[in-house]
Formats: C-alpha cells, structure tokens, sequence
C-alpha cells in the first residue's frame, strides 16, 4: 500500500501532544525492550532511536486495544490481530497510567464519538444545535445512529 | 518508516462508517526524462475518506486499498488544471507534489472539497474541545439554580429532557440568550431543566423514563470492538470519565421528569 510518507515524516516533527523516552518491544520474536523515543501526534503514535531525527516507525492507532500490563508497563494491539502487541515499559506506574488515558484519546473514532455524544447532550439542554454555527450539522459522521457508507 | 500497515489497511476496509465515499480520478504523475513536460494521465480509483485519511482502491469491491494520503496539515483547493472538476490537496512542504483529482461533476466535487478541507483531526480536536466547553457552561448554570418555577407552572413548560421531540410546537420555549430558554416570571432557567430538589416523595412510583436515543452504549453507531463496556459510559472529558458522575448527571434528569410527573399527577387530583 503506497502512502504519503514524506507527509508523515513532517508529522513525526510536529509538537508532540505527549513524548518520553520509554522502553518498547514490538511484537517480533525475540524482540527485546529498546530505550525509544517515543512520540504522540494526533493518532499516530511515532517511535525513534534516541539519537535520530527520523522515526523508526509509526503507529496509527485506530480500532486499536490499549491494555495495561503489569507493573509499569502497557501494550498496543490491533483489533484484527490482538495477541501482537507493541510493548511499552513506562518509568513509572504514573507515566504509565498518563499514556494509557491519553492514546485510549488519540484517534479519530474517539474524537468522532465524543462529538456526538457533546452534541446530543447540548441539544437537550438547550434546544439547540451546536454544529450549527460550524456549518456542519448535515454532515453523514456527527449523525446518531449508524450511517452507511 | 515502518507503519503498521496490515491494521491500517484493516481499518480501511472494516466496517466502521467513512466520512465519504466515491469514484475519483486521480492524475499520474508520470516523469519523462527526454520530455520536458509531464504525461498527464488519470486513472479511476475509489476513494474512501475515513477521519484524516484518505484511502484509494483499484475497484470499489478491492479488499485492499492501493494506497493513502495522511491528509493531517493538507490544503483542499479547486485547481485550474485542464479539467473541469478538479481538485487538489496540497502539504507545506515545498517539494511535496500535490494529489490532482478530478471529480464526476460540480456537486461530486464540492462534496469531497467540503468533507477533505475539514478531515484533520486538529479541526475534529477543536470542535470537540468547544462543545466540551459549552456543555460545561450547560451544566453549571444547571447547577447554579436554586429555585424551581413552580409558581408559572403552565403546563406548556414540561420539557422532556431526553426527547425534544416531544415539546409541544405552541409551547415552543422562546429562545434568548445563550441558547438557553427562558420562562415566562422570573428570570432565565436553564432549558429545560431545573434543579434537583427533594421532592415529596409520597406519591406512586414514576413511570420509566422514555427511552433515549443515547450516544452511549453502542449506539453510537461506530462499531467500537475495542471499547470496554466502563469506558463506553465514560466517553469524553476527565469530567466525566468517572462513572459516578456521569451517573449524578443523569440522575438529575430523571429527578426532573420524576417531579414533572408528581406535578401532573397532583394538578389531575384538583
């Protein structure tokens, strides 16, 4: 699958909503816990070798599971493939607890369902439609209920 | 750069809804090396735009796509290329090349500028963060009243919090500042609600609430396999991503119909 990667190369060097160096695996055999820089923009999740510029890897986190582990450490898996999982050994239980809440936050999906939620509830309070004044109160994704494709 | 392109290609293709869907064709930017000019050549592709990205696929039946544009930091713009129809999405970058595409026709083209101009996640994060805001100035003024207007108690004010649609259309509230409406004596209440208060208690047992067309549970209608059932009862803000709170939220809605359905029944009993 081609992709824009010079586009996410720029993204990896916007500001981070959250960045540490944390100890990670990836789900390969025989992978071992590596010191990454590990950096959190909208819903991708970039990983670096601490010295470089440019990201080893990144990671989009929709429809994806966040678990915490035991002690100080959490893991990322994908819906379709859950039992491979990228892990993350934090400095803290803290730190752990802080990244677990803010990538469950970090996709698109999360965003879309909260919107919706937001929207419905101030319509009932109020009577009116927040998106109104966005111009985009039609559109097919902040709508309740399924929607086709 | 590493991606994780298996579940990217996933999530392209399950069943969560997208954003918008269609035929596009996209210009090949092909570089002759003996020519001074590019070939311009378009192929047909189906497009899906899925939250900031944007997948293209051979057919529309392909279980795979061909390829994707991140679309986060892009500019939508209408281009005068030779054809009629035809967009393009741009990055900062001053090498990035742009993606032409070319839509069916005018309406298939505002559409898809329209719905490509607003899929970054930023402006998704914004909106977001704005409705948060207004629910919070929802529920504090909520909050902030302390007397019920029993004395107007005309029965046009009954307001279902959790059906709008039921509001009478001649009792339609007025409304006034904030987007809250006000009531006839006595200054401005938070529409439709009032706050909880002990009520008399010695009446039969209210009726169930009607029920609501909710956001939460899985009716959000995004299909969310990898939500837990607590995290679906806490969505959104640090406010309320505690259980209890989200909880005393709700009660007070139902406190309010409980004490409508106790004024109706003590108007009938007149």
């Amino acid at each position: 699958m081609r992709y824009n990667e010079r586009e996410l190369l720029s993204l990896a060097r916007q500001p981070a909503e959250k960045a540490a160096e944390i100890r990670m695996s990836v789900p390969k055999k025989g992978s071992v816990l590596k010191k990454r820089l590990v950096k959190l923009v909208v819903n991708f999740l970039f990983y670096f070798r601490t010295d470089e510029a440019e990201p080893i890897g990144a990671l989009l986190l929709e429809h994806c599971r966040i678990t915490k582990e035991e002690e100080n450490i959490f893991s990322i898996s994908f819906i379709e493939e859950p039992e491979r999982k990228y892990c993350f050994e934090c400095a803290s239980e803290q730190q752990c607890q802080e990244w677990v809440e803010a990538l469950k936050r970090a996709s698109y999906e999360f965003l879309r369902r909260s919107l919706i939620f937001y929207r419905n509830e101030i319509q009932k309070m109020t009577g009116k439609d927040p998106l109104e004044q966005y111009g985009i109160s039609e559109e097919a994704r902040f709508q309740l209920g399924t929607h086709r494709q | 750069m590493k991606l994780n392109e298996r579940s990217v290609a996933h999530y392209a293709t399950c069943d969560s809804p997208a954003d918008h869907a269609g035929f596009l064709r996209k210009r090949v930017e092909r570089h002759h090396h003996h020519a001074h000019h590019y070939g311009t050549s378009y192929q047909r592709r189906w497009f899906v735009l899925k939250g900031n990205l944007l997948f293209y696929f051979e057919e529309r039946e392909s279980r795979e796509p061909v390829g994707l544009v991140v679309l986060e930091g892009c500019t939508v713009e209408l281009c005068e290329a030779a054809e009629e129809f035809a967009f393009a999405i741009r990055f900062d970058d001053a090498g990035a090349r742009a993606y032409v595409l070319v839509a069916d026709g005018q309406a298939a083209m505002e559409a898809w500028v329209k719905a490509l101009s607003r899929a970054s996640f930023d402006y998704m994060r914004l909106v977001v963060r704005e409705l948060e805001k207004q629910l919070e100035e929802a529920c504090k003024s909520l909050a902030a009243c302390r007397k019920s207007p029993r004395r107007s108690s005309s029965s046009g004010r009954k307001r279902h919090l959790s059906n709008p649609a039921l509001l009478p259309l001649q009792e339609k509230p007025a409304v006034l500042e904030n987007g809250y409406s006000t009531w006839g004596s006595g200054g401005c209440v938070p529409g439709g609600a009032v706050c909880p208060d002990h009520d008399g208690g010695q009446a039969k047992p209210p009726p169930l609430p009607p029920r609501r067309r909710s956001a939460t549970g899985s009716a959000t209608g995004s299909p969310a396999p990898s939500l837990s059932p607590a995290m679906l009862e806490s969505p959104v803000s640090p406010d309320t991503i505690c259980f209890s709170k989200l909880h005393n939220w709700y009660g007070q809605e139902i406190v309010v119909l409980r004490r409508e359905w106790q004024e109706r029944q003590k108007r009938g009993h007149l």
